[in-house]
């Protein structure tokens, strides 16, 4: 039976064999010994209760077909629980292979709006969570240092942290204006 | 263990700008238990592993490592309370030592900002220092024990996963949070999916709250379904989630049906400890937890 989000017929020019090289690279090296069981779409708390499915993703990455994974804003439905890699009988780094898939979606302009939001208070403050007053208040009541001893009272630490954020290109990468999706 | 052991303390995000009553909680027990803390100065986000490790993993590898390089450059090893922390730390640390590339290419990228990294450092997690001081070590300072509560724990996907890369046991049903939480006299009800993913991890409470409160539910119904008086929780991302998601699945429903306190481990330990639970910030919860802390002073 065929999955009504993919085409009947894949056409050559939709695959890239550069793709799931890519993803080997990263680590998940056993990934084309993927014997499409279903197990990881079985144990996924996502794929129960969304139209992700863990094998399908695996299978497309397979044959290369980026363009379809990466463009599938599916890709964000792992939670990253782990629970696929740890039951793969072929002890396949799944999560790692969709983590990978994702650096690429990113770099391919495909980015969720919260995520890109996200980054932008990292870049700003060196947190994904910032301190913020009515926490500033609580830290204060429960005798704790107003402002924690973390890149927050640290000017000269959160420097360093856009020094780096600038010099791996995460800065430019936020900040470019990719396709949102 | 009566020598003291020193540790840099990471705070993380979640921790201290969003629920210090988690932080205070494990200022106050820890030094009790002989664990002194040490504040790592100018630590940034871990990089929380769920989004930035999925956006990028160089940046993810190079901040992670700033954070262990701080530490290791105070001769301590770093401790962290919360499970995407100590996923990050333990999963960069395992990848520059297994690609000598890696861990070139980052220390390059720390030298740029003058520092030195070894890699030699440890991060731990505040429950696997409890857990080296075992039951019997926590025992002695159980001053209240909690025998007439019952709690439900959860373990959370980033403290034992990927099982290759942590210290616990290998098996697919964990005990040791359950054994620390009855060193308290507390009671670990037995339920469904008890593994279960909190949901929050991955970039999913940021981009997609539906499913963030779909998969917290399930958990939370099992819960419900057996009857507890607290959740028991080691990670500050899991704490918010079951903390928030309470409250926004109670709105959906126009009705209070989930009611759960959500309490950190040290929180529970410091109860049993006889700690003021003001001074463990329990007044400061989203889920009211009254209920919990009137049984806890009827006992004793
Ligand atoms: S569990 Fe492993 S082998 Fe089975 S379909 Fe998934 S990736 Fe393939
Ligand atoms: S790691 Fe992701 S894909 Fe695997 S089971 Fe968990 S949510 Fe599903």
């Amino acid at each position: 039976m065929s999955e009504p989000e993919s085409p009947e017929l894949i056409d050559s020019r939709d695959i890239d064999p550069e793709f799931i090289n890519q993803i080997i690279e990263a680590g998940a090296d056993r990934i084309r010994s993927c014997i499409q069981c279903g197990t990881c779409t079985a144990v996924c708390p996502s794929g129960r209760r969304t139209a992700f499915r863990t094998r399908q993703l695996i299978r497309k990455a397979i044959l290369g077909l980026k363009d379809e994974v990466v463009s599938n804003s599916d890709l964000w439905l792992c939670t990253t629980c782990y629970t696929c890699l740890e039951r793969c009988p072929r002890e396949i780094k799944i999560t790692d292979a969709i983590l990978t898939m994702r650096n690429i979606a990113v770099r391919e302009g495909y980015m969720l709006p919260p995520h890109k939001n996200i980054s932008k208070k990292l870049i700003k403050t060196g947190h994904a969570v910032p301190l913020d007053k009515a926490n500033q208040v609580k830290r204060k009541k429960l005798g704790l240092e107003e402002i924690p001893p973390t890149v927050h009272a640290h000017e000269a630490a959160l420097k360093d942290v856009v020094n780096i954020i600038e010099s791996t290109g995460f800065r430019d990468l936020i900040e470019s204006k990719g396709k949102e999706g | 263990m009566t020598e003291t052991q020193t540790y840099s303390f990471f705070l993380g995000c979640v921790m201290p700008n969003r629920f210090p009553s988690l932080e205070k909680s494990i200022r106050v027990v820890l030094p009790k238990l002989g664990i002194h803390l040490e504040d790592l100065e100018g630590a940034s986000c871990c990089p929380a592993p769920g989004v930035f490790r999925s956006f990028d993993e160089n940046t993810w590898l190079a901040l992670a490592s700033r954070n262990l390089a701080l530490a290791e450059a105070t001769g301590n090893n770093l401790v962290t309370g919360c499970n995407g922390c100590y996923g990050t730390f333990k999963e960069a640390l395992h990848d520059v030592r297994e690609d000598p590339g890696r861990l070139r290419n980052v220390r390059k990228i720390l030298k740029g900002i003058g520092i030195n990294y070894q890699a030699k450092i440890e991060a731990k997690h505040v429950i696997e220092l409890l857990n080296e001081l075992g039951s019997e070590g926590l025992k002695p300072h159980v001053s209240r024990p909690l025998d007439n509560i019952r709690v439900g724990v959860h373990y959370g996907c980033h403290l034992l996963k990927p099982s290759k890369q942590r210290p616990w046991p290998k098996t697919q049903k964990p005990t040791f949070l359950d054994e620390l939480v009855e060193a308290t006299g507390a009671t670990s009800a037995k339920y469904k999916n008890k593994n279960l993913c909190c949901g929050a991890g991955g970039g999913i409470r940021g981009s997609n709250v539906p499913l963030a409160d779909d998969i917290a539910k399930e958990k939370l119904g099992n819960l419900l379904a057996v009857g507890v008086d607290a959740i028991i929780n080691v990670c500050s991302f899991c704490h918010l989630q079951y903390e928030q998601a309470q409250i926004e699945l109670n709105k959906e429903l126009g009705e209070e049906r989930y009611n759960i306190p959500v309490l950190y481990y040290t929180q529970l330990l410091g109860l049993a400890m006889g700690i003021d639970p003001v001074e463990l910030g329990l007044n400061m919860h989203l889920v009211d937890t009254s209920h919990l802390l009137e049984k806890v002073e009827v006992q004793s």
